[in-house]
């Protein structure tokens, strides 16, 4: 796929962005809220005796870093937005956040740029990250509006670094562009990421399950989808699948 | 030397299935069917330390057509299954199955929407081997059971008896969440 | 459609073009005719189907092979087969039970598995630094070790494939001396689940330091005989030399890592490039080839063995008393077993003295076992060079007991897609070959 095919955003299903646009949520720049977790010990039902019921906790995920980051960071971070400006892109557009989290960098990207980002990091020399580890799906059911990521880690054998891409869609309209156009190897790594999570990579040569049958209902890896497994009978006794015993929240 | 020395006339009486028994457990073919870590046991038993061989058998037979004992080594997803159970219904009759480490039993650890909870809801299975994955030692000892089970297989008529007689009994017992008593 | 156009005096049948392909209409007589234009028609594919139960493919793999004659002209693979949902069960056990899971990917280097997990918890908790040193030592002698036997199943396994059972007898023999150590290290042969967040489950037991120096030795011994059976042999050469090639742009574009870099001759390795565990301190060599080919690979798996060897050494010397967890007791397990009398469980007397020393104590290994402890929120990404290249682990936390996401980018399933690449315009029976060079193990491609 080259940069002139960019995805058709909200075309298809029925967009579940939250003005309904099928466009990814604006993000915060500060903390990312995932969730809210309540109570302590997973039982919903009887009484709270312990008290720890009425626990109310938000999960966040750490937010925006500011410069300077540390590290090989500012530079990566500077030779990127260079490049991208070269290219009449503007980088705040493309980028939409930076965050330093454990000595890791990771931006977020726009989707309509992600295979312009990519192939920038490829190919600029003062970049050079040649090795994609493939794409890893995560799905925050909490995160309105961007409920899948698709997280990519370019790996730079001639400079010795690495960082992470992430990229976020809506439920409703989980295209993002494929990058087999800029790394081959990320081909079976996105039929994995379909297949288990329903993210659609446009630009994808073939874009099939490949781990699961192909007649397979769903998408197993989505939080969504039960883990389904079966209750275990012993001796007078039945033990519930892991997904359904209570558990600490 | 042994007993044949004694006998007057050189001839032994035994019956038709304990002589068949005797010759089918002695000779069996296991087809391969590594899938996972149970493959490498398996190998492992095959190979020079623990050496099957000293059974009668070491060769591992490609082709399922050759073989009539299916050692099921390892999780079975369910993409696998009908390939599984293909594999099954090329083997000539009879066939046994050992359905070696627990995945294969039961699904084991993995309780999930990806394996099959026990191959057994695909073909027939003689012995269950636990373990995780069973050590050689444990899979010979299955093999060996099985020789017995072989050695006491019935024929014809006595054959078609034996299986009414197992399903009746399979009806009978009672479920094992009815059980009661220690959970052992 | 055309519409069938065989009223002409003398043709007994005609062609016609269809959606489907050329329709042959016969409608008696001369088949001569028929049998010429399928000649010409150069519509000679054959598709054959390998797998996904096949004993040359390395496990269940299924590979879909178009030939024209017994060349291969175009190869695909068909995974999925032993697709297990470890990554989906993952997320509904605690953090250390993860480790019991994860062991069981590529179920020949479980310890890299382990490793690559446990780093990238321990990224998340923020703990590297305080992991002892003992259990660092000891999780890159194990997985030297491991590096060691995943090697020989590869060699001995590969040499199978191609119809050499010696070789294949002589890798289990010398496995089976390393799965010895792991007994008596982990009390498991395979699927150890010994590594754990935070450092190991136990100490070395005793004796074994002296076993593994009495292995060194005779793996020292045994190395050179795979030189001498395989490395100069005629038949074996003619196998390998110039079969499943790749070159370093085609590893660099499909991602290959590993020896198939390598044996591109990019000395590419994380343990020099990126190195954890300290393998920066240890002295070793990274070998390449410049061949491309499944004989420069296996050269270089023979000369990692002979550096892993170097590394266990180093480690041997290395071993100083001290923990093997971190002390950070929100996060160790608490207990140290002390074994029963008869041999099982744990002893009455160390139960009394939990029980009767500390009502605390005992709260806190209760909630430590049945909770697990809490990991901030966030993501990491941790990677280790495993036998087969790059083994990452994301890891994604919500601050919960919980990993929330867990996904490996196993090098097997990475490398596999290169096996088109190498195979397709080659022969048929190289294609074996070539799977064998690339060494996946369907555990860690399916997961």
């Amino acid at each position: 796929m080259s940069e002139t095919q960019e995805p058709d955003h909200g075309n298809d299903t029925g967009a579940s962005g939250p003005d309904g646009s099928g466009l990814p949520a604006p993000r915060a720049q500060g903390p990312e809220v995932i969730g809210v977790r309540k109570g302590m010990f997973g039982a919903a039902s009887g009484g709270d005796t312990s008290g720890y019921g009425g626990l109310v906790r938000t999960v966040a995920l750490p937010g925006a870093s500011s410069r300077p980051y540390g590290s090989y960071f500012d530079e990566v971070a500077d030779e990127l937005e260079g490049a991208l400006e070269e290219q009449d892109l503007l980088p705040e557009n493309a980028i939409e956040k930076t965050v330093v989290d454990r000595g890791e960098l990771t931006f977020h990207i726009a989707r309509e740029h992600l295979v312009r980002v990519a192939r920038t990091l490829r190919d600029d020399p003062a970049l050079r990250f040649e090795l994609c580890t493939g794409v890893s799906g995560v799905h925050f059911p909490g995160d309105k509006g961007r409920e899948l990521h698709a997280v990519y880690h370019l790996r730079s054998l001639t400079h010795g670094r690495i960082l992470r891409l992430e990229v976020s869609v809506p439920d409703g309209d989980p295209h993002v562009p494929s990058l087999v156009c800029v790394y081959p190897t990320n081909d079976w790594h996105e039929r994995e990421a379909y297949d288990f999570f329903g993210l659609v990579f446009d630009g994808h040569p073939a874009l099939t399950r490949i781990m699961m049958p192909d007649d397979w209902q769903g998408f197993p890896q989505r939080k969504d989808y039960p883990l389904g497994g079966i209750p275990v009978e012993y001796k007078g006794a039945q033990i519930p699948a892991p997904d359904q015993r209570r558990s600490y929240s | 030397m042994g007993l044949e020395e004694k006998l007057p006339s050189g001839f032994l009486l035994t019956t038709v299935e304990q002589a068949a028994g005797w010759v089918r457990k002695s000779s069996v073919f296991p087809a391969t069917f590594g899938l996972a870590c149970c493959a490498i046991e398996m190998m492992t038993t095959g190979a020079g330390r623990y050496d099957l061989a000293r059974f009668g058998m070491e060769v591992f037979r490609g082709s399922p057509r050759q073989a009539d004992l299916m050692i099921v080594a390892g999780r079975v997803s369910q993409k696998m299954a009908p390939v599984l159970r293909q594999v099954y219904d090329q083997m000539p009759a009879p066939k046994w199955v050992i359905s070696m480490g627990v995945c294969a039993s039961s699904g084991g650890m993995f309780n999930n929407y990806a394996i099959v909870q026990g191959v057994d809801h695909i073909v027939p299975v003689d012995i269950y081997l636990p373990g995780c994955p069973p050590r050689p030692e444990m899979l010979m000892d299955a093999i060996l059971k099985l020789h017995q089970k072989i050695q006491g297989g019935k024929l014809g008529v006595n054959r078609e008896e034996a299986a009414r007689e197992a399903e009746a009994a399979a009806l009978k017992a009672l479920p094992t969440i009815e059980m009661k008593g220690l959970l052992r | 459609m055309s519409p069938i156009t065989n009223e002409e005096a003398g043709s007994h049948s005609s062609a016609r073009e269809t959606t489907e392909g050329t329709v042959y209409t016969v409608t008696g007589g001369d088949w001569d005719e028929i049998v010429q234009s399928a000649a010409r028609a150069d519509d000679e594919r054959i598709v054959v189907n390998m797998g996904p139960q096949h004993p040359s493919t390395h496990g269940v793999l299924r590979l879909i092979l178009e030939i024209d004659g017994e060349t291969v002209t175009e190869a695909r693979c068909g995974i999925g087969y032993l697709h297990t949902g470890i990554e989906k069960n993952l997320e509904f056990r605690n953090w250390t039970q993860g480790t019991t899971f994860v062991t069981r990917m590529d179920y020949l280097t479980p310890f890299f598995n382990e490793t690559a997990y446990c780093l990238g918890v321990e990224k998340l908790l923020g703990i590297t630094d305080q992991i002892p040193d003992r259990a660092t030592v000891i999780r890159v002698l194990l997985m030297e070790l491991n590096r060691l036997s995943s090697h020989l199943v590869c060699i001995a396994t590969g040499g199978m494939e191609l119809g050499a059972t010696t070789i294949m007898i002589y890798g289990f023999r010398d496995r089976e001396l390393i799965l010895d150590i792991y007994e008596l290290i982990t009390g498991l042969r395979m699927n150890h689940a010994f590594i754990r967040p935070g450092g190991l489950a136990q100490d070395l037991p005793p004796g074994a330091v002296d076993q593994l120096r009495e292995f060194v030795k005779t793996m020292k011994k045994n190395l050179p005989e795979y030189d001498k059976l395989a490395t100069g042999n005629p038949i074996f050469k003619a196998r390998m030399q110039d079969v499943g090639y790749l070159d370093l742009s085609g590893c660099m574009a499909l991602g290959a890592t590993g020896p198939i870099l390598r044996s591109a001759g990019l000395p590419h390795d994380l343990r020099k490039s990126d190195p954890y565990c300290g393998y920066e301190t240890y002295d070793f060599d990274v070998p390449t080839t410049e061949t491309c080919d499944s004989y420069g690979r296996f050269l270089i798996r023979l000369e990692e063995m002979r550096q892993s060897l170097r590394i266990v050494e180093q480690c041997l010397e290395r071993l100083e008393p001290g923990p093997v967890m971190v002390a950070d007791k929100k996060i160790a397990w608490p207990a140290q077993l002390a074994m029963g009398p008869d041999g099982l469980g744990n002893s009455l007397d160390h139960i009394r003295n939990i029980m009767g020393t500390s009502m605390e104590a005992l709260i806190h290994h209760f909630k430590l076992v049945t909770e697990g402890f809490r990991v901030p929120a966030g993501q990491v990404y941790a990677a280790v060079e495993s036998p087969k290249g790059e083994l990452g682990v994301h890891v994604v936390s919500d601050g919960g007991t919980r990993p929330y996401r867990v996904h490996f980018r196993d090098p097997s399933f990475t490398n596999l897609q290169a096996m088109a690449a190498m195979c397709e315009g080659g022969q048929v029976a190289d294609v074996i070959v070539a799977v064998a060079s690339i060494d996946p193990v369907m555990g860690g491609v399916d997961r």
